[in-house]
């Protein structure tokens, strides 16, 4: 590995880029493009909780929230779209009075408006919840009991809408995309080039934000928080900015996760898939870019060929990696490579606190 | 009038369930700052110690009496191996333990679908509890969550005493204080942490016994339940018995009004939503350890 420092990043891209727009395409049959085009969404996803929890220290155990707002948003505009101008939604006459479309549901008819929404509602939802708890000091272990609590409220909020949200089946058989016939192979693959330009584009722009002065200050608050207040800067400000971004990643990655699959229910979002986002990021290695997207694909990949074969088998693995990976290799896989490159000490490793006793991680 | 009796003596029931759970959670995550999220399985475990009790005894009354100490301790002794293995090595990353802890839910939970099969069993309850208690002016209360209430009160009386009257109690409250000084005052931190972990995981055995009276067994029983009772632990101040009951209890009659007067899952949100809201208010808790810490 003799490449200068400089030129590693871009070479990495280059080499990711070519792996999905040319070699993934090439090589995987139609179905396998498909299930790739799902466990990138997820991908995004874990770029986001890399960001809020790799280097901001924020557990967020409820990024099942954000895909859902950003994946409800999308599924909306598709089944208004699929259902044709004036009608409804099939499950509504299914299940529903059948006659008259929420008052929430009409501006979702504009696909303008949609796709803004998908980026809009999870990130000000993001800060609202943001601006309150980090605002107040919550952290840690609160914060990460509040963050799944509110992504419980939100899934069972969802199942109990039946009329209105499809409840527990969600919104299900969507079939265009904007105008394009999702059951087509090659309007698939369309959907998996799409996915995959904004994986790359977000890759992209959270390695800049990594490099950036803000990417210092915000794993210096991860760190010590206290000293970073202290030195005159604002600690909440710096954790919403990161918590917001990664909201909103999550939301595009619903939204994409949409037309991928064709669904989007409570099942897909609730509290179980919420902590399954982080353990590609917990066993790629939480604070790593490349960490946080390989063990998102990698986790997701072995999950659906593990579970063909032995469907009991996928959930002990999935318990032993969250007990291994983490108890045992905290800074995950990308942390062994310290053991292949010479490097210097990076912020890859997250600083390990002395034992504090328990009363002192109240917030006062 | 007699509606709205039994609805908010469900609420109490719902509450002393939650406070079951929520005590034996209070107290690992106020002396260890340990999230334990296995807990949920531990109440399962004792659930399963039910069903399995029975298939020897066949009295349904003798054998939830039996049930009741079998399962404290094969859930304290799972807290205990738990603690052993795994999180005493993980002390200072409490977020972790989270995570780790998680991963051992996860195979608490295919174990017992391995072992007991996927479906929900059903366990008999004895016949004196299937009945309600008659009170003056047409009023009953169902004899099965009177028991349980009843339980869950003898279980925060016999917690309180031993926190307050016997010398592990005084260990446990110095060591959730100020573990440092404990420790150079001669107090066996890890042993006491050990301790405490057993208790508070009997706890969870004993609520999942409760819990086989009012609704079925089955796998995922403890994921449901327990995002509620950390509520119940983070709301009320962590570390305070006092804040745990007084939230259980206002918690449940909450979820019970909601019930009432919107429906099942729109009380689960308003009671979710509304404790975020509290903590706004009082992001320590109801009842808190004062300290001269900075975070």
């Amino acid at each position: 590995m003799n490449i200068s420092p400089r030129l590693r990043a871009p070479a990495g891209f280059a080499v990711a880029a070519a792996l999905l727009f040319l070699a993934a395409p090439l090589v995987l049959s139609d179905f396998r493009l498909g299930l790739l085009a799902k466990y990138l969404c997820w991908a995004i996803v874990a770029l986001g909780i890399g960001l809020a929890w790799g280097r901001g220290g924020m557990l967020t155990l409820g990024q099942g929230l954000f895909f859902g707002l950003g994946g409800y948003a999308m599924a909306m505009h598709l089944k208004l779209a699929d259902a044709g101008d004036g009608k409804l939604p099939d499950f509504m006459t299914l299940y529903g009075s059948g006659t008259e479309l929420p008052w929430w549901w009409e501006p979702f008819r504009s696909p303008v408006f949609a796709l803004a929404m998908v980026l809009v509602v999870p990130m000000a939802v993001a800060a609202v919840i943001g601006l309150a708890v980090f605002r107040r000091r919550v952290r840690g272990a609160y914060f990460a009991i509040l963050s799944q609590a509110l992504c419980a409220a939100f899934a069972i909020w969802l199942v109990g809408q039946q009329t209105s949200t499809g409840g527990t089946n969600g919104l299900t058989d969507i079939q265009g995309f904007f105008g394009y016939d999702l059951g087509d192979p090659k309007n698939q693959r369309m959907v998996y080039f799409i996915i995959a330009a904004v994986l790359l584009a977000l890759m992209i722009g959270v390695r800049q934000l990594y490099v950036s002065r803000y990417g210092e200050l915000l794993v210096a608050v991860r760190d010590s928080e206290e000293r970073v207040r202290f030195l005159g800067y604002d600690p909440a400000l710096v954790k919403l900015g990161a918590y917001v971004l990664a909201a909103g990643m999550a939301g595009i990655a619903g939204a994409l996760f949409v037309p991928a699959v064709g669904i989007m229910s409570p099942a897909l979002i609730g509290v179980v898939p919420s902590i399954e986002f982080l353990i590609g990021a917990a066993i790629g290695g939480r604070a790593s870019l490349p960490g946080v997207v390989l063990g998102a694909v990698a986790v997701a990949w072995a999950r659906s060929s593990l579970s063909e074969q032995f469907p009991s088998g996928w959930t002990y693995v999935q318990g032993l990696i969250f007990i291994v990976a983490v108890a045992f290799l905290p800074g995950g896989l990308a942390s062994l490579k310290k053991y292949v490159v010479r490097r210097p000490a990076s912020v890859e490793t997250p600083a390990q606190p002395a034992r504090k006793p328990a009363a002192e991680e109240v917030p006062a | 009038m007699t509606l709205l009796f039994t609805q908010s003596f469900t609420g109490v029931s719902i509450g002393a369930v939650l406070l079951l759970i929520a005590l034996g959670l209070s107290l690992t995550f106020g002396q260890m700052g340990v999230i334990n999220m296995a807990h949920g399985e531990f109440i399962m475990a004792g659930a399963y110690t039910v069903y399995v009790v029975q298939k020897g005894i066949s009295g349904a009354g003798t054998s939830l009496f039996v049930a009741l100490p079998v399962a404290f301790l094969v859930a304290g002794a799972m807290g205990v191996l738990l603690e052993w293995l795994l999180i005493r090595r993980l002390y200072a990353r409490p977020l972790d333990t989270l995570l780790v802890t998680w991963g051992v839910s996860l195979v608490l939970q295919q174990l017992a679908r391995d072992i007991f099969g996927a479906p929900n069993v059903q366990t008999a309850a004895p016949s004196w509890l299937t009945g309600a208690v008659p009170l003056p002016g047409d009023l009953a209360l169902p004899a099965s969550r009177l028991f349980i209430l009843i339980l869950a009160l003898a279980a925060i009386g016999a917690l309180a005493a031993t926190m307050r009257l016997t010398p592990l109690g005084r260990r446990i409250r110095a060591v959730v204080q100020n573990r440092d000084l404990a420790k150079v005052s001669g107090i066996p931190t890890a042993t006491v942490d050990r301790l405490t972990f057993f208790i508070g995981s009997g706890l969870a055995g004993v609520a999942g016994v409760a819990l086989t009276l009012v609704g079925p067994i089955g796998p995922a029983m403890g994921t449901n339940l327990i995002i509620d009772a950390f509520l119940v632990v983070v709301a009320g101040g962590i570390g305070r018995l006092r804040g745990a009951v007084i939230t259980a209890f206002a918690l449940g009659l909450l979820q019970a009004v909601f019930e009432y007067a919107t429906t099942v899952s729109t009380a689960k949100v308003l009671v979710l939503a509304g404790v975020v809201l509290y903590l706004q208010w009082r992001p320590q808790g109801l009842f808190t350890l004062r300290t001269r810490s900075l975070a």
